[in-house]
């Protein structure tokens, strides 16, 4: 019954464009205000820069790990991108090795992410730098773990075989998000690690 | 893209097979479970018009301390507990989430949609609202309110200055909010791109849309800024951290920049959308369409940018090189245009017709007035070094009630008269709407003039006594009067609100005779709001044919989309048919999220950091739940 | 009285109805401490951009007022005929374009105009200043430090700010807890009392005078009692006041004073206060080498009068509840040599 009263009006209309749905747009706001967020963490790290005697307080902050740890995260962009074109062109198997590669080089980046922290010399209660140092970085290890179980449970979907070249909004939502998680990250290891580098009075 | 002609009129049997797709049952489990978005509006109303009850009973309790000079109703620890919770409330619990309602409530009535882009979010933002509201009321439970003013500057917050809970009531109320109101933001927003009926290109959508879409992309921007300070001082309280402890390296001031730079757009976020909705409302009382429309939708994305330039007026006095606050005070002037250019649409509206003064428009009249005398004000704190002399007394108090009331709650009130007969099918009484009015126009005036004068003879804001012999008795004394007569005016609207929804008179679909779509549909719509979704041609559908316009909405005839909860989604500039958007049935998944994260923040709270972490899992696993695909249709997410 | 006519008398044409207010505001609020009664150049130039704003203010409100009520009048005859007029499309972008961009924008030009000149005249003194006072916010009250070069001619007082007149007067605030704001109404705008922050401003009185000022920025549960006074005096008496400051506390002569001092410094108050000259160093409270020589109690809380202080000192929280001085068990005779004393200091 549903059928023949719908049938009249259903098929004058389009089935699916390459227009974004809600889901896509939903998750760029989210995107814009996560951004704004760190933004305003930075801005606070800087704000406080400027009225400090000597920033960092103590040493540098060592580029030991976070370099390489900031090159995996970079890196782990490409690999999930590799894996979403994968699922464009129907590729099943492209995106479940390629989600699988981008979630360990996530797990990686938070092993690493660990070790530094058990490397610090100083904690978030030391003094207003260690307060944003960790807070900030703390923020964004949060946000790898997010993107890490999206990743998860895009790639048990995957096998479950829930997506094709043309619905896979999850997959292109969660590629979103971590990209945004690795851009995020760009400009907090700038700040926190280059910056003293380029400017900074210690 | 989709041309109306081969649509026919639709049958009373589909009218009959949409009912039952959209139909939410009676039960509890359908209360609890509904993602209709006129349910989720009025609840959002009627939430809101709660905390302005709360909030008045804080002021009436003030209004009372303050009549005559040393008065001992309040000790000091009960007032400034009191004070803090008003402004709060009125502001954050209030003065937003009214607007919430509205919106929610109109939105896909006034863009031909069945409902918001993201139901299920939708009921998710009012349970958060809802909950955090709660959540800040059981500090009352405790005795342990927050008492340090709404704006909570530090390092009086700090665990040194303020050892109780009161404060952590504060801060993770707030961040609690600021999840539902970011959620609630990106339905819009995504609302406003998706789910427009074809043909409502952006130069068709009504100025609501504008102004609310304008504040949620605000909200995207600004409110972070909040979450950082509000996380700042949670963990400098908690987890003995330094972000705002000069002795460590912090600062009380980023306190008050991120404070303000969230602020200040604040402002503009709770009064962008009434007078959205004023522009909806003077035009059908004049008869005509809105003058300068496009300006107007200028003007309020011009308010939202410049919104975001002017925070630091707030901080005059802390100090800053006298350049940075120049610059920040023309900013601030700056920011007198768009309203000046908003008021003289409105005037202009007005100035070529004859008005139909029924009780909204009575409201809307008195609304422009005090805009004027708040904005007026305005530019005297913007006025860098008088603002020295003006900053923190009562003046400031004054101009920030003639704005959040005047722009803020006149406009809702006008807009529950206008909006009532569609929501409920009845009209509000019209004489006991004139007395409204009239008391609470008076009694406002006669409560918050006086504060200017106080201020200019120099009390300051926060007191909770003052001695005699100050020269402030009688003009505190007609304030305290002033508020007691404008608190009854807004309990004769309660009252006209409760009675009239029994007794009123019938409505009819189109009392006021507007032109936008909500009223093309019965009061109250039906469930799936539209038989048809509509296709649109002009900014005012429904006064096309009397306006001599060319081209012809089609109303009556389009999709009916009657095999599922589906209606359509268009392009985001031109609204073109894009496709059919599936929508969610009833979840309990929003109510179970908002539990989960109301028991979160109880965990922060007592610093029970196991709860907060399994509460932190069970966010997660129930985003999961809702984000799986159902087994019926496993594709089926994108709709 | 003479520097509210050279107020006014500065901006011209203002009109009657602000000499109206101005009445009004003289009679009914006497006394208050309004910015409106400037007793200095720098608050006299506040004072005239006021008016200025609240002119303009109220012409722009009694305009706009016009405007929404001649077409609302129009309509309410119309209404009465409970007929709907028809539609019709109107037009009026003129209205916009003249009244809510050319006349704003001319208007707000001219207004940060004047502001900006205001500020350059107003933000610093226009001669150096001869001398500077520190003054630290408390929670709730007012050190006041009058540094000199040689350290034992400092002066330490509170709550009591006395001031040459007719010079500038460069102020340095800062705080030892929270945010709090010096505010002298009618001797120039308010500077905000921060922690950790240095702030620098200045003032000047131009007529003799005691001028209450007040604690601006909410800083806990007794904000509310957080006052001053500024005593304006000829340069003479300024000087003797001050070189009385200077001395420390004289030896009692008779015997019940100085039963009085020794109460004094075996009681809990020497923990929190300091009388200069003798063995009374706390550092919590005011400085009471001079307390008698002071006005009021309690930040300007009470009059300073025998009966008030001893109220204050055997419980100051049924005064100024939640202050940091606890509720004191002093036996009679005791709290009577204290008094006879604390008298002593002048």
């Amino acid at each position: 019954m549903a059928a023949s009263i719908g049938i009249d009006s259903r098929h004058l209309l389009p089935a699916s464009t390459r227009e974004h749905p809600p889901g896509w747009w939903a998750m760029v706001c989210l995107i814009i205000t996560e951004g704004a967020l760190f933004a305003y963490f930075l801005f606070s790290y800087f704000y406080l820069e400027s009225m400090a005697p000597q920033w960092p307080p103590n040493n540098l902050p060592e580029l030991k790990l976070a370099g390489p740890n900031t090159v995996i995260l970079i890196a782990s962009s490409f690999v999930i991108w590799w894996a979403a074109r994968g699922i464009a062109v129907g590729q099943q198997m492209r995106l479940r090795i390629g989600l699988l590669i981008t979630a360990i080089m996530g797990v990686v980046f938070l092993i690493i992410q660990s070790r530094e922290y058990a490397s610090l010399k100083f904690t978030a209660s030391s003094h207003a730098y260690g307060s944003l140092f960790i807070t900030i970085t703390a923020f964004h290890f949060a946000h790898v773990v997010v993107g890490v179980l999206m990743i998860l449970t895009t790639e048990l979907r995957a096998w479950l075989g829930h997506f094709t070249a043309h619905r896979h909004l999850a997959v292109t939502n969660t590629v979103l998000y971590w990209h945004f998680v690795d851009i995020v990250w760009l400009f907090v290891f700038t700040a926190l690690y280059l910056t003293p580098r380029i400017w900074g009075h210690s | 893209m989709a041309t109306t002609a081969p649509y026919s009129e639709p049958t009373a049997e589909t009218a009959a097979h949409l009912d039952q797709i959209w139909h939410t049952p009676h039960t509890l489990y359908g209360r609890l479970a509904t993602v209709d978005h006129k349910i989720i509006g009025i609840r959002y109303l009627v939430t809101s018009f709660v905390f302005l009850a709360l909030g008045g009973l804080e002021a009436a309790a003030m209004r009372a301390q303050l009549a005559q000079p040393n008065l001992h109703l309040l000790s000091p620890e009960a007032y400034n507990q009191i004070f803090t919770m008003h402004g709060t409330t009125m502001i954050f619990w209030y003065a937003a989430p009214i607007l919430s309602g509205f919106s929610n409530y109109l939105w896909p009535l006034l863009l031909g949609s069945r409902d918001m882009a993201l139901p299920r979010v939708n009921a998710l933002s009012y349970w958060l609202f809802l909950f955090s509201g709660i959540f800040l009321y059981s500090s009352a439970l405790v005795g342990q309110m927050p008492d340090r003013g709404w704006f909570a500057y530090a390092p009086m917050t700090e665990l040194r200055y303020s050892p109780a809970l009161n404060m952590d009531f504060y801060a993770l109320a707030l961040l609690f909010l600021t999840i539902s109101t970011t959620v609630g933001s990106i339905n819009f927003l995504v609302t406003m791109l998706k789910m427009r009926a074809p043909g409502m290109s952006i130069n068709r959508m009504p100025i609501m849309i504008w102004s609310t879409a304008t504040i949620s992309l605000s909200v995207l921007f600004a409110l972070p800024s909040l979450s950082a300070a509000c996380t700042f001082l949670f963990f400098d309280r908690r987890l003995a951290m330094h972000f705002f402890d000069s002795a460590q390296g912090g600062s009380p001031l980023l306190w008050q920049h991120l404070f303000w730079i969230f602020g200040h757009p604040w402002v503009y976020i709770v009064v962008l959308p009434a007078m959205g909705m004023a522009s909806m409302m003077i035009p059908t009382f004049c008869r005509r369409p809105l003058a300068g429309h496009t300006y107007v939708v200028m003007a309020t994305i011009m308010t939202g940018l410049i919104g975001f330039g002017v925070w630091v007026h707030h901080m005059f006095a802390t100090g800053l090189p006298p350049m940075a606050m120049s610059f920040f005070s023309a900013a601030s002037l700056t920011i007198v245009i768009p309203s000046a250019v908003t008021v003289f649409a409105w005037i202009a509206t007005l100035w070529d017709s004859k008005p139909v003064m029924r009780t909204p428009m009575l409201f809307l009249l008195g609304f422009v007035v005090l805009f004027v005398i708040g904005g007026v004000s305005g530019v005297m704190t913007a006025a860098l070094p008088f603002d020295w002399q003006l900053t923190d007394t009562y003046f400031v108090v004054a101009h920030l009630h003639y704005v959040l009331i005047g722009i803020n709650l006149f406009p809702v009130v006008a807009a529950v008269y206008y909006w009532f007969p569609k929501m409920t099918g009845r009209m509000m009484s019209e004489r006991l709407g004139r007395w409204n009015f009239w008391v609470m126009f008076i009694g406002f005036n006669l409560g918050f003039f006086p504060m200017h004068i106080s201020g200019l003879l120099g009390m300051p804001r926060r007191i909770y006594t003052y001695g005699g012999g100050l020269g402030w008795d009688v003009a505190n004394l007609v304030t305290s009067i002033g508020a007691y007569v404008f608190a009854i005016g807004v309990l004769l609207f309660f009252i006209n609100v409760i009675v009239s929804r029994r007794t009123g008179a019938v409505a009819g679909d189109n009392p006021w005779d507007g032109g936008t779509l909500e009223w093309s549909v019965s009061s109250p719509p039906p469930e799936y709001n539209f038989l048809v979704i509509p296709t649109v041609r002009s900014r005012e559908p429904l006064w096309e044919d009397r306006l001599g316009s060319a081209q012809r909405s089609s109303i009556r005839e389009g999709p009916t989309l009657a095999e599922g909860r589906e209606t359509v989604g268009t392009t985001p500039l031109d609204a073109e048919l894009a496709r059919v958007l599936t929508m969610p049935e009833d979840s309990l998944l929003p109510l179970a999220l908002a539990l989960v994260t109301l028991v979160l923040f109880y965990g922060l709270l007592l610093q029970a950091w196991w709860v907060a972490g399994v509460a932190a899992f069970g966010v997660y696993i129930v985003l999961n739940i809702w984000l799986w695909p159902k087994a019926t249709e496993p594709l089926s997410e994108e709709g | 009285m003479s520097v509210r006519s050279r107020c006014t008398g500065r901006t011209p044409g203002l009109g009657a109805s602000a000499a109206a207010l101005i009445a009004w505001l003289g009679s009914a609020c006497a006394g208050a401490p309004s910015p409106f009664r400037p007793a200095s150049e720098p608050a006299a130039q506040l004072a005239s951009l006021g008016w200025l704003l609240t002119i303009i203010a109220a012409i722009v409100c009694v305009i706009i007022m016009v405007l929404v009520l001649i077409p609302a009048l129009r309509g309410w005859r119309a209404t009465r005929a409970r007929e709907l007029p028809p539609l019709h499309r109107g037009d009026g972008e003129r209205w916009i374009v003249i009244g809510g961009i050319a006349i704003p924008v001319v208007m707000l030009l001219g207004v940060f105009v004047v502001t900006a000149a205001t500020l350059s005249k107003t933000s610093h003194p226009p001669t150096r200043a001869r001398f500077m006072i520190q003054v630290t916010g408390h929670q709730w009250w007012w050190e006041v430090h009058y540094p000199s070069p040689d350290p034992q001619q400092n002066v330490t007082t509170a709550n009591e700010i006395h001031i040459p007149i007719g010079e500038p007067i460069a102020l340095r605030v800062d705080s030892r807890d929270v945010i709090h704001s010096f505010w002298v109404p009618q001797l120039h705008g308010k500077i905000d009392v921060i922690p950790g922050q240095t702030n620098t401003f200045w003032f000047r009185a131009d007529s003799a005078g005691v001028y209450r000022g007040q604690c601006a920025e909410y800083c806990g549960i007794q904000h509310t009692h957080m006052a001053l006074q500024v005593v304006a005096e000829p340069r003479a008496q300024f000087e003797a006041w001050l070189a009385q400051q200077r001395r420390p506390a004289v030896a009692p002569g008779d015997a019940l004073a100085l039963a009085g001092r020794a109460a004094f410094e075996r009681q809990a108050c020497s923990l929190c206060h300091a009388i200069q000259g003798t063995g009374a160093a706390g550092k919590l409270g005011p400085d009471l080498t001079h307390v008698a020589s002071r006005m009021m109690l309690g930040a300007g809380t009470i009059p300073n009068t025998p009966g008030h202080l001893a109220g204050w000192i055997m419980n100051s929280q049924t005064i100024k509840p939640g202050n940091d001085m606890p509720q004191m068990y002093i036996d009679g005779a005791s709290l009577h040599a204290i008094m006879a004393y604390l008298a002593t200091l002048h």
